[in-house]
């Protein structure tokens, strides 16, 4: 039987390019540490620890929660490591979730980091393993032909990649822990910006970061004695396709997961002149960003 | 509660050197999906929630586990889930799941390639990554350091830890997945040369590639898909410092504490997943296994470990003995990190509580 679950506290430490001044240790207790404070708790309090983390490639170091049992308090607790790639860091609060939900512990701390200056991204990504075809390109050279076909096949509009990237650098700016503070961009900047991987440009790709997050879950009484109101997650799901599959491959997982939560089926989406956004972001902290998609035109007759 | 979930179905491809498989681990996952789907009687579609445990510094590639996933098939999207660990945490988790009442069947499968690089140098990269692993303490040095412990503390000697491993492989003499079997006699391991002393080749666990895959079920489905469903009565893991220095070497008290939380008291069998000989003596105190418990039936780890799923086939060989009718309860345990620092003890049950 579901029990519920809440989250009782979060804490993040800001995202920088380099964290020098800390180990990866550091970095994850900094954040830890903020967690539980704002749940008005001690680490001694947690009954369970989650690490979230992809790849390992990232930091050099394997199975990195091994080595941050003592700084994440969970030596003699249970410790899980979750590692679902890209998504690891949701992931991480799913599984806490579920073990709250499931009856087994009253309160959970879920962490997720990565520490990208103590190694290369780029390097850890290009890799070309046998029998694969090698893209040698880091995570960019691996989506791009994807972003080429949704584009070809949708009709989507060159710009809209990159008015994403303004939206979301001025929401960022917004927001003290984000790396990228560029409350000032436009789409003509981005639009500017060198090209790395067609059609993906400099600035429409995300930063590599040092930075960690953490959240702590508790059970219904861990939730009353909390000191501040908390948040419940009413549903949480993940799932994935086959790692090639003909349409998109972020659509019918995307698509499942939305589902189990009790979301109604989207159609795909088509782009046609007439939606095309005729502005960019409006100023920062305003909800609205100026574009508009139509749903479910028969195939051959988007873009116009 | 915990004793509302049960294995119904369990299936491990034989551990060797495999030439033929790619460390996706999809040439070695395909047949055991199929063996454990023809045994159970069900397909893809009745799995309501998958998890996987693998390492991509085993893969030598990130996101390894990824490529894993076309084991399971691309339509329908499956709810899925991966552990950068023994797939005895997937299975973890996987029950948690079933418990949740989100799924009521649930699979577990791990798999490695352990023979795709030096392995003992791969798994020094697990300790502390600034003051620790530059020095490249491999993962047999540091376990040779825990037997000399023992071996100075007088907590067993060289000869006990030849009879652990003579025994083990006289019992894998009966398993055909096992990679190392034979009967040998104590006294002729013990001439035979170090590799790391005190360790010789007979007292640390094969390099082999493998798999293996677990089935859980809720109560209501358990029964229709099993004749003798394997209840879990208890699971629990904890962890230990991840500092050699800070640690006893000679005690476990992960494996303790799991054993405590997880009830697990009056075992007749216990599957125990030590890759090194004297690790099974240090685990057979933690974990209060009396003279007349059977160990290792299967020949353990050390005839046979293939990383990341030699943990869940504990587990899974565990289950069947209950699953036969052999015993009534019985106990899979795995570990993760150096020299036994993460431990996990799942109970298993003929009787429903």
């Amino acid at each position: 039987m579901k029990q519920p679950a809440a989250v009782l506290g979060v804490g993040q430490t800001r995202h920088r390019s380099k964290r020098t001044d800390v180990s990866i240790a550091g970095l994850c207790r900094e954040a830890a540490d903020r967690a539980v404070a704002s749940a008005g708790l001690a680490l001694a309090d947690v009954d369970a620890v989650v690490v979230g983390k992809a790849p390992d490639l990232f930091e050099g170091v394997m199975m990195p929660e091994l080595y941050l049992a003592d700084a994440l308090g969970a030596v003699g607790k249970p410790l899980l490591r979750v590692h679902t790639a890209g998504s690891v860091g949701g992931a991480t609060g799913i599984v806490a979730t579920s073990l709250v939900q499931a009856g087994l512990h009253r309160r959970v701390l879920a962490l997720a980091f990565e520490k990208q200056s103590e190694s290369n991204a780029m390097w850890a990504l290009s890799i070309a393993p046998p029998f694969s075809i090698p893209v040698v390109a880091g995570a960019g050279g691996y989506f791009a032909p994807h972003i080429r076909a949704y584009i070809r096949r949708s009709g989507a509009p060159p710009h809209i990649g990159a008015l994403v990237a303004v939206k979301d650098r001025r929401n960022g700016a917004l927001n003290p822990y984000a790396h990228l503070q560029q409350g000032d961009i436009t789409l003509e900047k981005v639009l500017a910006s060198p090209m790395l991987w067609d059609p993906v440009r400099y600035d429409e790709t995300c930063p590599s970061s040092d930075g960690a997050c953490a959240v702590v879950i508790g059970d219904s009484d861990a939730a009353a004695a909390a000191p501040g109101p908390v948040a419940w997650p009413r549903r949480c799901a993940a799932s994935r396709p086959c790692s090639r599959v003909r349409t998109t491959s972020t659509r019918p997982r995307a698509g499942s997961a939305w589902r189990r939560c009790g979301g109604r089926p989207a159609s795909p989406t088509r782009w046609t002149r007439s939606t095309w956004p005729r502005s960019t972001c409006r100023s920062p902290g305003t909800s609205r960003c100026g574009w508009r998609t139509s749903a479910s035109l028969l195939p051959g007759k988007a873009g116009g | 509660m915990s004793a509302d979930v049960a294995v119904v179905g369990f299936a491990q491809s034989p551990v060797r050197v495999r030439d033929d498989a790619t460390t996706s681990g999809v040439e070695m996952l395909v047949p055991i999906f199929a063996e454990v789907f023809r045994a159970t009687g069900l397909n893809r579609r009745d799995i309501g929630f998958w998890c996987s445990g693998s390492s991509d510094y085993l893969a030598g590639r990130a996101f390894s586990f990824v490529s894993a996933v076309d084991a399971i098939g691309a339509v329908p999207p499956a709810m899925e889930s991966h552990v950068e660990m023994d797939a005895a945490w997937a299975l973890y988790e996987a029950w948690a799941k079933v418990l949740t009442g989100e799924a009521e069947i649930a699979l577990a499968y791990g798999f490695g390639k352990s023979s795709g690089a030096e392995l003992r140098r791969v798994l020094a990269l697990q300790l502390d990554p600034y003051l620790v692993a530059p020095l490249w303490p491999d993962s047999v040095s540091v376990a040779a350091l825990q037997a000399r412990l023992g071996l100075e503390a007088g907590r067993w000697t060289e000869k006990d830890m030849a009879e652990v491993a003579a025994r083990s492989r006289a019992a894998a003499r009966s398993n055909p997945d096992a990679q190392v079997s034979g009967p040998v006699t104590a006294a002729e391991l013990l001439a035979r040369p170090y590799v790391a002393e005190p360790l010789r080749a007979h007292d640390c666990a094969p390099v082999g590639d493998g798999a293996a895959v677990v089935i859980i079920a809720s109560a209501a489905r358990a029964r229709e898909l099993c004749e003798r469903p394997a209840w879990i009565s208890g699971f629990a893991h904890q962890v230990d410092s991840g500092s050699l220095g800070a640690r006893d070497l000679l005690a476990v008290p992960s494996a303790a504490g799991a054993a405590s939380a997880a009830r697990a008291g009056s075992v007749e069998l216990a599957e125990l997943h030590a890759p090194f000989s004297h690790q099974e003596l240090l685990l057979r105190e933690a974990l209060g296994l009396g003279e007349g418990v059977a160990v290792n039936p299967s020949g353990g780890a050390l005839c046979g470990n293939p990383m990341f799923a030699a943990g869940l086939a504990r587990i899974g060989l565990a289950a069947r003995a209950v699953m036969s009718g052999r015993v009534s309860r019985a106990l899979g345990h795995a570990t993760s990190g150096p020299a036994l620092q993460q431990n996990l003890v799942c109970v298993l049950s003929g009787e429903a509580s």
